[in-house]
């Protein structure tokens, strides 16, 4: 490998200058003040887990995950996601003094890339998860604070598409019988190849029914008509119980007023291998890729000694700030311009500014070389240079 | 939003007369001028629709990043570049195949042979999966050079009449994957603008086969 240059970061990692920082910030703060009115306690947890807890638990492919080793030769990971962070801390400690249990994060987390460098590998998620509540209630409670959350942020328009991976396993199962021919058109569905989906079911040793069926499968998703649709291609009783508790949580989410965001697409899978119920997506037109997701892990607090099931949702704030558009310039300070003999006289007045909640540089004009350079970003310009007279404002 | 504006990416070159013709018969109105611009974004503002023209081997790339909706890609550049694209339909165009070729009565090295291809991923992952370690060389086209003046023992490239290897004198060692023109649409835009994209989807399937 070739020596890097001075400025150059490890693949995938960036740097936030002024503007995206403010974006960012503003963007946190309105939904983690929105997360915290609905009672949700933010907790952080380290950056470096152990391999064999957090690693092996985490849904994220061990080839995108960062290792390291530690001086005792454990190997340890960056943590590449907050959900098995928060499960490890709620089996061992919170979830013995409150259960449910409403806690909330906002954290970088670190993926690997695998191709085209420029995709970042370290970026910043801000997430609840509500633990120990097997409640539809929890499952309409993640969506309608990631609803009412997206709005406190400002995003005018953004679409939660809602499925569920244990009604698509059961109707699966029931077809083809097997877990291991179920995995293969999951994994279709996964790779997001219909094509490949629909030939397959043509090869299936299976009555032109049920291919029928498999392929119908793939337009449960969108417009209105998705549940009935779905109740008609179902048989066992297992698929039309994940159907209703749909339809239970499509009917909580008009309670909480925030249908006009959700459609229901039962096709919907996600690479986070862990979800075992109600699983969403959320997009905002603006950007190619999902701005975050969620969904509910049953088995995943067992992974750390505890059974519980649990709900939660995370956003990615990078992308929350893409869509958001409109980048948010950091305010401009005031600027003291000074020279040694009214050094004092500069102090005295920035602090007088400070009090007044202004941001003020004090900067010596003596070792400035070009002042109209300098001075060009700040909103105004105090100087403090010479004998006698007061502050003149340029 | 059954009426949203949709960016399609097209295929320039070889597979840019199907594709559109495809088009024409599904019902949409496309531009006269169409096939022989040289513009690269084209607007039909009475379909609300904009076209992109793209290099086949970059549509996926602007349908993944979402400046495309959707946009017609062969499988081919889909296997090689394996982006975050869904895959709709099979067009059932441009059908051709991924083969390996050489020269004729000619067995490949037992260490490391080299592969010459225009896709290094699919035929890497092709010998991997035969269990042959090799060296892959990328070439950027002209890939039947490669075996005649000795740069490499075995070719990964698309055939589809076979002509081009018989004129220089090579031969088929193995078929791949069959390769066909598919639709392919972003993740994001399928959800947002799922009724738009499906109603293509289904002005095109009925026409197919």
């Amino acid at each position: 490998m070739t020596k890097p240059f001075m400025f150059e970061k490890p693949l995938g990692m960036r740097d936030t200058l002024p503007v995206l920082y403010e974006t960012k910030v503003s963007a946190r703060n309105k939904m983690s003040d929105e997360i915290k009115k609905w009672g949700y306690q933010f907790i952080e947890t380290p950056a470096l887990e152990y391999y064999e807890t957090i690693g092996e638990a985490s849904a994220i492919l061990d080839q995108q995950l960062f290792k390291l080793l530690d001086s005792q030769g454990h190997t340890l990971v960056l943590r590449p996601e907050m959900t098995a962070p928060i499960a490890r801390v709620a089996a061992s400690k919170l979830l013995k003094q409150q259960i449910p249990l409403r806690l909330a994060y906002s954290a970088n987390v670190y993926r690997a890339q695998q191709r085209e460098g420029g995709k970042p590998a370290e970026f910043e998620q801000i997430g609840i998860e509500c633990i120990g509540n097997k409640s539809i209630s929890a499952d309409a409670e993640m969506i309608a604070l990631l609803a009412d959350a997206l709005k406190a942020a400002g995003l005018q328009e953004f679409k939660i598409s809602i499925g569920h991976i244990g009604f698509l396993q059961e109707f699966f199962l029931s077809i083809l019988g097997t877990e291991e021919r179920a995995s293969i058109l999951r994994k279709f569905l996964y790779e997001k190849n219909y094509v490949g989906y629909r030939e397959h079911v043509k090869s299936l040793p299976l009555s032109s029914i049920d291919k029928q069926r498999l392929i119908e499968f793939t337009s449960l998703r969108g417009s209105e008509g998705t549940m009935g649709k779905a109740l008609g291609l179902v048989e066992n009783n297992k698929g039309q119980d994940s159907l209703a508790e749909l339809k239970e949580l499509s009917a909580q989410l008009k309670e909480f007023d925030v249908e006009q965001y959700v459609s229901f697409d039962l096709t919907l899978v996600s690479h986070m291998s862990y979800y075992t119920g109600t699983l969403f997506e959320v997009y905002a037109g603006q950007v190619g890729s999902p701005i975050g997701n969620g969904g509910r892990y049953d088995n995943l607090l067992e992974k750390f000694g505890w059974n519980a099931s649990a709900t939660g949702f995370a956003i990615r704030v990078d992308r929350l700030a893409e869509a958001l558009g409109e980048p948010i310039q950091p305010v401009a300070p005031e600027c003291i311009l000074f020279s040694p003999e009214r050094r004092l006289e500069a102090i005295g007045f920035a602090r007088e500014k400070r009090s007044e909640g202004k941001s003020v540089t004090i900067q010596d004009i003596t070792v400035v070389q070009n002042v109209d350079a300098f001075t060009r970003t700040f909103s105004e310009v105090h100087l403090f240079v010479g004998n006698g007279g007061n502050g003149k404002d340029e | 939003m059954n009426n949203s504006f949709l960016t399609i990416a097209m295929p320039k070159g070889r597979i840019f007369e199907e594709a559109a013709e495809l088009l024409r018969r599904a019902g949409f109105r496309l531009p006269p001028e169409f096939d022989d611009s040289r513009k690269l974004i084209l607007e039909v503002e009475e379909e609300n629709l904009r076209f992109i023209l793209a290099k086949p081997m970059d549509v996926v790339t602007y349908v993944e990043h979402g400046v495309a909706d959707i946009g017609i890609a062969g499988k081919d550049v889909m296997l090689e570049e394996e982006r975050d694209v869904y895959e709709l339909l099979d067009l059932k165009i441009s059908a051709c195949y991924l083969a390996v070729a050489g020269l004729p009565g000619t067995k490949i090295s037992d260490i490391a042979p080299k592969i010459a291809s225009k896709y290094p991923n699919v035929a890497s992952s092709y010998f991997r999966e035969q269990g042959e370690q090799v060296e892959i060389i990328k070439l950027n086209g002209s890939i039947e050079l490669a075996p005649l003046i000795g740069l490499a023992e075995r070719i990964v490239d698309i055939v589809s009449t076979g002509r081009t290897l018989k004129e220089n004198g090579l031969v088929e060692y193995a078929k791949i994957a069959n390769v066909t023109s598919r639709l392919v649409a972003n993740p994001v835009s399928y959800r947002i603008k799922e009724a738009r994209i499906t109603e293509i989807v289904e002005r095109l399937a009925e026409i197919i086969e």
